[in-house]
């Protein structure tokens, strides 16, 4: 079982984010680091290729600046290998550029049966990316995976919907975007930390995966920013220590708003 | 200057069209002279009416997809039409499970991009111009398209309101669904429906919402009782769906639904930038939060810096005594 794993590097979203006033976009010129939402992933992979019994786990990721952190973090949890691709031509890409890019270093991992992705990013959550990706490489796919096992050449997925869950099957090699809350992310232990370091990173540019340029980054973004403003900010009202009348308040309040 | 035609990705649940298809007709409708519905179901037939009322002049549809997940049938489907010479200037989704699959793998069929997670849309001139909120909502972005059409748009639910135009029942017309060769094969074999009484969290007057600052899913009977004493409907934050307390169709915010109640009660949430995406649109917001810096306060209109095993009993009993 050999599983690919999409993880983007993001901004620490503890840190508050901030649009760059000239080319309109993300600031990410900080360190990254690797996206939540993606450990999942990362952790759904080594438990499946434990329960099968053989095969490794195979990180891809698209960052500026040759980041590599979210990475490491991702390699000390257990994968085996990444690939990066990074290159300033990549700069200003939207969604559809960004699978073009992670669709053709997947392509590059050898008899990969699975690839995952978090049903949408921490900082830009088009959420359009796993489609994307699938659609690219021609394979079938499943999102917002809840729980994933292998029965064969089958990978059957709980599939969280409006109304409570789906059970879906679909056949390998296929893509399955996984929620938060799917595995219990494990802590890279120290061993893993040391042993991250010397695993190995290819780092690629647009023109090693044989990409045109013009298909990537601001040139092949279809879309552009015209304005960014502040929304009109929704005033704070009386906010009070409870002194044992609180829920007086509350009532006086529902009462004045006549819903009771 | 109106665009010519637009496209609506029409959903609907047991012959009933969704709340957001009907919000999204009625705003495609101010965009352009045409607006015709795309519809995955075998009871086009049903809903037609519904459609035709609130704009649409005509519904294509697919049929019946005999378990398959939409993404790839759908987006073939379309992809189809479009190539056949008959391309709409936009076409509009909900940003929903079926919205997202079918404009994602529609993305990459007609190779345009997508412009997600929109608040509003306006034409400026030839062109579509969206709105999405960034940053919790403290800042709206506005985007073009700067390469052909049919542009991609999804949505956010409740962005508009719904208005019926009193049109009569759209046109049927079925469309072929080419065969998804090596994409094909994701297959629904069970569907599991979670029982909730009591109105939808979506359409609620009163949405009550616990979040970790309950300290133990015990404690969410406490936000059920009061929902239900207010015939409201019991939401969630985040962090207690992904802890495994509540079911995450519970979940308000930016992975969840977006509500906007007449009251929004919001009980231990802290006020991430994320779960307020979800419910700042309510019109009025109650926070109660032991922390007097919790984020929440900024956006509501009366705060009680308590502890909600004090406050949440207190309030149900003053309820119950009335
Ligand atoms: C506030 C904001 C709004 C934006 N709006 C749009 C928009 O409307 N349309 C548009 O096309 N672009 C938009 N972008 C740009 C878009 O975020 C980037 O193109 C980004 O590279 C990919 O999209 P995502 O992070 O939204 O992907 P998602 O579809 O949300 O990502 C899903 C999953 O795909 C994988 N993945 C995504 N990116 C990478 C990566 N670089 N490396 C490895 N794995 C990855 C991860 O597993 C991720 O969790 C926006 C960016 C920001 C900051
Ligand atoms: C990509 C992404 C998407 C996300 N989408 C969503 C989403 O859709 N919805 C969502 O909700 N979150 C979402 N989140 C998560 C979000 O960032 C927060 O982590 C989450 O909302 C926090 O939930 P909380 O407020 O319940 O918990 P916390 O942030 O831990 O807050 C608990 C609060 O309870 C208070 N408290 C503690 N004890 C008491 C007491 N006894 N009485 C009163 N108050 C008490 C504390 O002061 C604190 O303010 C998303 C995050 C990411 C990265």
């Amino acid at each position: 079982m050999n599983v690919v794993v999409c993880v983007k590097q993001i901004p620490d979203p503890a840190d508050p984010g901030a649009l760059d006033p000239t080319t309109k976009t993300l600031k990410r010129d900080g360190k990254l680091i690797l996206d939540e939402s993606d450990s999942y992933g990362v952790e759904m992979a080594l438990q499946l290729v434990t329960t099968a019994g053989g095969g490794e786990v195979t990180l891809v990721s698209m960052a500026p600046n040759g980041e590599v952190s979210g990475l490491r973090t991702a390699l000390a949890m257990g994968a085996a290998k990444a690939i990066l691709v990074s290159d300033d031509a990549l700069a200003g890409s939207d969604a559809l550029g960004t699978a073009k890019v992670l669709a053709k270093a997947i392509e590059r991992v050898e008899g990969a049966d699975l690839v995952l992705t978090a049903t949408e990013s921490s900082d830009g959550y088009t959420g359009t990316v796993p489609e994307q990706i699938a659609g690219l490489l021609d394979l079938p796919s499943v999102t917002f995976a809840k729980s994933i096992s292998i029965e064969g050449s089958i990978v059957k997925i709980q599939r969280q919907t409006e109304a409570g869950f789906d059970d879906v099957e679909c056949p390998l090699p296929a893509l399955v975007s996984v929620t938060a809350g799917v595995v219990e992310p494990r802590y890279p232990s120290f061993k893993g930390i040391m042993a991250a370091k010397s695993k190995p990173v290819d780092t690629l540019t647009v023109a090693d995966l044989g990409l045109d340029a013009s298909q990537v980054g601001w040139a092949g973004a279809g879309q552009q920013i015209v304005s960014i403003a502040e929304a009109p900010a929704r005033e704070a009202g009386e906010v009070f220590e409870d002194d044992g009348t609180a829920a007086e308040k509350i009532v006086a309040f529902l009462d004045d708003l006549k819903v009771l | 200057m109106a665009l010519s035609k637009i496209w609506v990705l029409a959903e609907a649940t047991d012959g009933k069209v969704t709340t957001t298809t009907l919000e999204l007709l009625t705003k495609a409708r101010s965009l352009a002279d045409t607006v015709e519905a795309i519809y995955a179901g075998g009871d086009a037939d049903a809903i037609a009416g519904q459609l035709g009322e609130f704009g649409a002049s005509k519904v294509y549809t697919t049929g019946d997809l005999a378990g398959a997940l939409p993404g790839v049938p759908v987006s073939g489907a379309i992809a189809a039409l479009v190539e056949g010479g008959n391309a709409p200037d936009a076409i509009i989704a909900a940003t929903s499970y079926v919205g997202r699959d079918i404009a994602g793998r529609l993305s990459a069929k007609l190779d345009r991009t997508v412009i997600t997670n929109n608040t509003d849309l306006e034409v400026d001139g030839s062109n579509l111009v969206t709105t999405e909120p960034v940053f919790g909502g403290s800042t709206d972005v506005k985007t073009t398209f700067t390469a052909a059409g049919p542009h991609l748009v999804l949505v956010r639910p409740k962005s508009f309101v719904a208005e019926s135009a009193g049109g009569g029942a759209a046109a049927v017309e079925t469309i072929a669904v080419p065969d998804g060769g090596k994409s094909a094969g994701a297959k629904i074999v069970n569907r599991h429906v979670e029982e909730r009484e009591g109105p939808s969290l979506d359409e609620a007057a009163i949405v009550v919402s616990g979040g970790r600052g309950l300290g133990e899913q015990d404690s969410f009977a406490l936000v059920e009782e009061l929902a239900k004493l207010l015939n409201g409907a019991p939401g969630a934050s985040r962090a207690i769906v992904d802890a495994g307390w509540v079911p995450y169709s519970y979940q308000v915010g930016q992975t969840g639904k977006v509500v906007k109640p007449t009251v929004y009660l919001a009980a231990g949430i802290s006020g991430a930038t994320q779960h307020m995406v979800g419910m700042k649109g309510s019109k009025n917001i109650i926070a109660i939060n032991k922390d007097a810096e919790a984020p929440i306060f900024a956006v509501s209109d009366l705060g009680i810096v308590g502890d909600v095993h004090k406050v949440l009993p207190q309030v149900i009993e003053a309820l119950k005594a009335r």
